[in-house]
Parts: structure tokens; C-alpha cells; sequence
């Protein structure tokens, strides 16, 4: 089987993530990036079906040089190679170019059974990539997968929703994007991060993949940061002292806020 | 660049991560990944009860990683480099010293005895196993009177035909009592060298590991003593590819060297507690992280943390291309475990009656750094290494 994975490189939660004075992009300077978590349980998935019934993984990212330690890290996890479409005219690019660039490359790499995504990237969390890509490619798109298993030329996926869950199956090739209850990502092992280094890494430009400059970028993208304010500091909670009513006042602070 | 932006992680003030390789970072977080799956949960209960229930288990998890004689070539080993391993050998001990000193004895003690001394059947036979954690190691050196001075050693070889017949009692083995396979050095009373060392599967007649009790230190680590009373061996279980003492001496410099970085691990896990329970801990109505003396406290920790840390990842550069004397680790052990062991007594401070409980991490590490301190060469004998290095002088001879 033939699976490409679409992974993100983003800033880590753990710093202090920010975005770019001079045109709000997000800084992706200032702080360490890393493999986008979710994007994780997509490689994981992508591993597991191929350690299962054979085949290569590939993974794609778009993204400025640093992306390109996304790609390793998959890599290092036990995918077979990576490209990386990386071009300066992608700066503040939106979803619908990331879909279209990602389209262009995979439709490059040749035929393929299956593309996995994960859910959302962690830092813009729009979680549309998945739908639009697929719709570039002309595939069936089965979306939040938290199981999946592939047998004679399909694909079936649960997906879980807040009243019950449905279980969907769809012909190859197909994408699917995967949420974090389908697996638990593995680390990479030192043999995994060894192997890593004699791995392929393609680097592409825009012209590689056939897009033009014009399609990609701030200048093209539908959406905009018009401004952007750190989180005000968190405010002193509400202690509740148990005079006999204090379970009234609890439920009585849920329900004002729906939470029950 | 004359201003810099970026955000002042704690941690790692002086931004070292900055000359790591990103390979380095992967193998430094995938061993912290490991160790807070399946180490963190649980190491404060192994170390109350005293026990290791799970050393088997853990230490196929630990080999399935890589993390078992990591930094040897071949023989299913990973093949990593020194500072690969002394990055491994921090967040081990970030975790527990007890269950660094596993990884140590397993990769630096018995797997390089074999794979630096031993023949190509020794090799064969026993490293893939241990690489994988499939079989474990341990090391029988010191004895209950020969600690610092291991030439005087009694346990001892006798030739018998083409056999062995080994003698003898070691104490204080790490790993004994749950081992498949002890590299014990004996006395043959050979010319020219008469310590040889053995490779003995402990499940060879005459051979026992019963287990040291009453230990305060390193709980969650099993220690033993070894007892061989007539364990007849075959020809072919000597190491043949060294004589004397410089045999386990080597050994020993390679685990040394994995405890230079170790302790920095110890010491930053218990400089994190206390910035943080500094941050959290309020006194006359305000946190005590806000007061001079806790931020004397927490810079001077965080001080002696970079330093040793920039000493550990030093000695690693050079291990990696020039190649290490005894002596310059000896500097690192010396400063490094000393300096581990007053940031968990500061730390322990920070954290008050809390610091003596085992409900955060910082008694437990100076508790095990008791062990450290003393284990692989006596600050005693560091010193005088480091003295002789410097004036040429054995005083200890």
C-alpha cells in the first residue's frame, strides 16, 4: 500500500507562541517548532497499516527550512521518505493554498491508496486542510477517525460523535484524517533515528509542483490576522465556602454557563 | 544578532539545547518520553517498598528503544555516540539514579566487558540478548574488603584441565540477583597481569546473588552480592582480550563518564521541583519564589546546573574525537555528582517539610546520589586521580 502523510511543522506549546509584528503572520522564528502533535497519531496510523500489510509511507510538508525537521521526525519514526515543498513565496499562505500546494505534490508523487492527515494542526487548529485537499485530489474523504482498519481495497473508520458513533467505509484511494484517540504515537527509536539519516528528503519549490506564486501566500490567502492581543492574565476564581448551599452554587455556576 | 527575543526557558537558561544536533534532541526526548511512560508513574513506589518488580519488563522497554550498550557498535547495538549516550544517561537519572545505574551496568560494565575483551562466540552469544534487554548483566568487581583498592582482591581463578574453577564473593552488584549473565574478575595468579575476568551465566552450579537489604539509597535498584563457591567453568569462559586491572578500569571510565551526565539529570529534576513549588508555595502572602534568599536558592542551582551540564556535554565532545584519560573524567565525576548532591540539599530546603517527602522527587534523588557519590570511584580516589594528573604524584600508592 501506498500512503502519504501531510504533516505540519508548528511552534511548540511549550514557549511562549506569538505572532510577527510586521505582518501577523505567526513567528515560527523566535520559537522551537516541532512535528505538529496530532500530526503524530497520523504517521503512527500510516505506520501501522504498512507494518501490517507492506507498502511505504511518504511524508509531505510544506513549510519555511526548519519544516523540514517534521519530515525527519517521521522519518526517524519509521517512514520511508519525505518532500518538502519549500519556497518563499508560501509565507502566509492560508488553507486553501496549503490544500492546493499539498494537492499539486501529492498528484506529483504518483499514485497513491491512501493519504493520511491528522485532525488539525496545533497552532492554527482550522482543521479544514483534510476536506479541501481531498476535494482537490477527487478522493473520498473519511473524516476524525478514532479506529481504522484497511481489508480488500477499502478503508473503514470509526468516527466518534457526542450522541454515538459511526462506522464509515469508503473504496481506495481514499484520505483520511485521524483524531488523538486512534493510536499512541511511538518515539523514535535510536536504530529509527539512525535510519533516519540515509532516508530520501526531496526539497521542491512551487514551480516544481506547478503552482504559481500569484496562488500562494498572504497576498493570495482568503483570510486575514487583522490584529492580534496576548490572553489577558487569568482572573481570581470564585471560592465557594460550604455553608450547606454549596453544591446549589456550583450547579447553579455550571447551568449559567451550559456546562450542564 | 545582538538582541535575542526568543523565550528564557528555566530549564535551560543558556540555551545548550542550541548546540545539540537534532539528532540529539530526538534521542534526549525520546528517552524522556520513555521515562515518563513508564518510569515516573512509578519509580517513587518501587523506591518506598524497596523493590523493582518490574525489571524485567522494564528493561526490554529500555532495550526495544535502544538505550542497552547504546554506545557500542554492532552486535544489535545502536551505535550511538558518547554524547548521545550522556544525553540518555541525564534523563535516566532525571528520572531515578536507580534506574540509571541499570542502563549503566547492562551497556557501560557488562555489555562493554564482553564487546571490548571478549571473543567473537562471548559477543555472539550474549550481546544481541542483552541489546535487546532479552537477557540482563551484571558486573562483579569490588569486594566486601576491597573497594577502592581492587588489586587486592580474593576471589580467584583456578586453572583445572581446560576448566576454570572460580572462588570468591563480591559485593555490592548492581543488577546481581536478576541477572543471566555476571562478568566476575578474579585472581589467576598468571604472570604479568592476574586478574582475568569470567563470563559467568549465573545459572552455572555454585553460583548464587542474594540480595543487600537495608539499603537507603538506590531503592528502586537491585543490589546484591555474589557468591561463587567452586563455580566450574569452561576454557572458553575467560575474557581473552585483556590482563590486569586495566581491564574493569576501563569498564569503569566508560561508566563513569555515563554518570558525569547522570547526576546533571538528578540535580535539574530536583532544581524544576523547587522552581516550581517555589512559584507555588505562598508565604506571608506571596509566593516564596518572590524572596531573595529562594532566589539566591534557585540561581545558584540553576548556576551549577549549567555548569556541570557544559562539563558533561565537554567531556562528551572530546569522548566523541579525541578520546578520554581517566583523569579528565575523574573532573567530571568529581564536580558533577558533588555539586548534583548540594542542589537536592538546597532544593530539599526550598520545599520544606515537603522536601523530605516522597511525594516530590527531591529526597529521593539525594538519597540516591548518597550511592552515587561513592559508587565507580570514591570522591576520595576522583581527588587523588585528579592530584596525580596534576603533580605526576600517586598518593595513593
Amino acid at each position: 500500500m501506498n500512503i502519504v502523510v501531510c504533516v505540519k511543522h508548528v511552534p511548540d506549546a511549550q514557549g511562549d507562541r506569538t505572532f510577527r509584528e510586521s505582518d501577523n503572520t505567526t513567528d515560527r522564528a523566535n520559537v522551537d517548532g516541532l512535528l505538529s502533535e496530532l500530526d503524530e497519531y497520523a504517521v503512527e496510523t500510516a505506520l501501522q497499516l504498512v507494518e501490517a500489510d507492506g507498502g511505504e509511507v511518504t511524508v509531505v510538508t510544506m513549510g519555511p527550512d526548519q519544516a523540514s525537521d517534521a519530515i525527519k521526525k517521521a522519518l526517524q519514526m519509521g517512514a520511508d521518505k519525505g518532500v518538502h515543498i519549500c519556497d518563499d513565496a508560501l509565507h502566509g499562505s492560508d488553507a486553501v493554498a496549503t490544500s492546493l500546494v499539498l494537492a499539486k505534490a501529492i498528484e506529483k508523487l504518483g499514485p497513491v491508496d491512501l493519504v493520511v492527515t491528522g485532525m488539525a494542526s496545533t497552532d492554527g487548529t482550522m482543521g479544514v486542510v483534510p476536506a479541501m485537499l481531498a476535494e482537490r485530489l477527487g478522493l473520498p474523504q473519511v473524516t476524525f477517525a478514532s479506529e481504522i482498519s484497511v481489508a480488500d481495497g477499502a478503508v473503514t473508520i470509526r468516527r466518534d460523535g457526542d450522541a454515538g458513533s459511526q462506522t464509515i467505509r469508503s473504496g481506495l484511494p481514499a484520505l483520511v484524517s485521524v483524531t488523538d484517540q486512534i493510536n499512541e504515537p511511538r518515539y523514535p527509536s535510536f536504530k529509527g533515528i539512525m535510519a533516519a539519516k540515509k532516508k530520501p528528503v526531496e526539497s521542491w519549490t512551487l514551480a516544481d509542483v506547478g503552482v504559481g506564486p500569484d496562488e500562494v501566500g498572504l497576498g493570495a490567502a482568503w483570510t486575514t490576522v487583522s490584529s492580534f492581543a496576548a490572553r489577558p492574565p487569568r482572573g481570581a476564581g470564585t471560592i465557594v465556602s460550604d455553608d450547606g448551599t454549596g453544591a446549589d452554587q456550583l450547579v447553579a455556576f455550571l447551568s449559567e454557563r451550559k456546562f450542564v | 544578532m545582538l538582541t535575542n527575543t526568543s523565550w528564557a526557558n528555566p530549564l535551560d537558561l543558556v540555551d545548550i539545547t542550541s548546540v545539540l544536533t537534532p539528532e540529539e534532541r530526538q534521542v534526549r526526548d525520546s528517552v524522556r518520553a520513555v521515562c515518563a511512560k513508564s518510569i515516573d508513574p512509578y519509580v517513587a513506589g518501587w523506591f518506598e517498598s524497596g523493590e523493582l518488580p518490574v525489571a524485567r519488563e522494564l528493561t526490554r522497554e529500555l532495550g526495544a528503544v535502544g538505550l542497552l550498550g547504546m554506545h557500542l557498535e554492532g552486535y544489535g547495538c545502536a551505535g550511538m555516540s558518547a554524547v548521545d549516550y550522556g544525553l540518555a544517561c541525564l534523563e535516566l537519572e532525571a528520572s531515578d539514579s536507580g534506574i540509571r545505574s541499570l542502563v549503566s551496568v547492562q551497556g557501560s560494565l557488562a555489555m562493554f566487558a564482553i564487546w571490548a575483551y571478549g571473543s567473537e562466540e562471548q559477543k555472539q552469544e550474549w550481546l544481541p540478548r542483552m541489546a535487546a534487554g532479552e537477557a540482563i548483566g551484571c558486573f562483579g568487581l569490588t569486594e566486601p574488603d576491597f573497594g577502592s583498592d581492587p588489586g587486592g582482591m580474593r576471589t580467584t581463578a583456578r586453572r583445572d584441565g581446560d576448566d576454570w574453577v572460580l572462588n570468591g564473593t563480591k559485593m555490592w552488584i548492581t543488577n546481581g540477583s536478576i541477572a543471566d549473565v555476571a562478568v566476575v574478575w578474579a585472581q589467576t595468579g598468571e604472570a604479568g597481569g592476574g586478574i582475568r575476568g569470567f563470563v559467568v551465566p549465573t545459572d552455572s552450579h555454585g553460583f548464587s546473588a542474594p540480595l543487600i537489604h537495608h539499603k537507603l539509597s538506590l531503592r528502586a535498584s537491585i543490589t546484591s552480592e555474589l557468591v561463587l563457591e567452586e563455580v566450574r567453568l569452561p576454557g572458553s569462559a575467560i575474557l581473552p582480550g585483556v590482563r590486569g586491572l586495566k581491564g574493569p578500569l576501563g569498564c569503569l571510565s566508560e561508566a563513569r563518564y555515563g554518570i558525569v551526565w547522570g547526576a546533571m539529570g538528578a540535580a535539574r529534576s530536583a532544581f524544576q521541583t523547587a522552581l516550581e513549588y517555589a512559584g507555588q508555595r505562598i508565604q506571608f502572602d506571596r509566593p516564596i519564589s518572590g524572596f531573595q534568599l529562594t532566589q539566591q536558592k534557585l540561581a545558584w542551582m540553576n548556576q551549577e546546573l549549567t555548569n556541570g551540564t557544559l562539563l558533561a556535554l565537554h567531556l562528551g565532545r572530546l569522548k566523541d574525537t579525541k578520546g578520554l584519560r581517566p583523569d579528565q573524567v575523574s573532573v567530571g565525576k568529581l564536580n558533577n555528582v558533588s555539586k548534583a548532591i548540594e542542589i537536592c540539599r538546597v532544593a530539599r530546603t526550598v520545599l520544606g517539610a515537603n522536601g523530605i517527602s516522597l511525594e516530590f522527587p527531591v529526597i529521593r534523588h539525594a538519597n540516591n546520589l548518597e550511592s552515587v557519590l561513592t559508587y565507580e570511584g570514591t570522591v576520595e580516589m576522583h581527588t587523588l586521580i585528579v592530584g596525580q594528573a596534576l603533580t605526576g604524584q600517586a598518593a595513593f600508592r
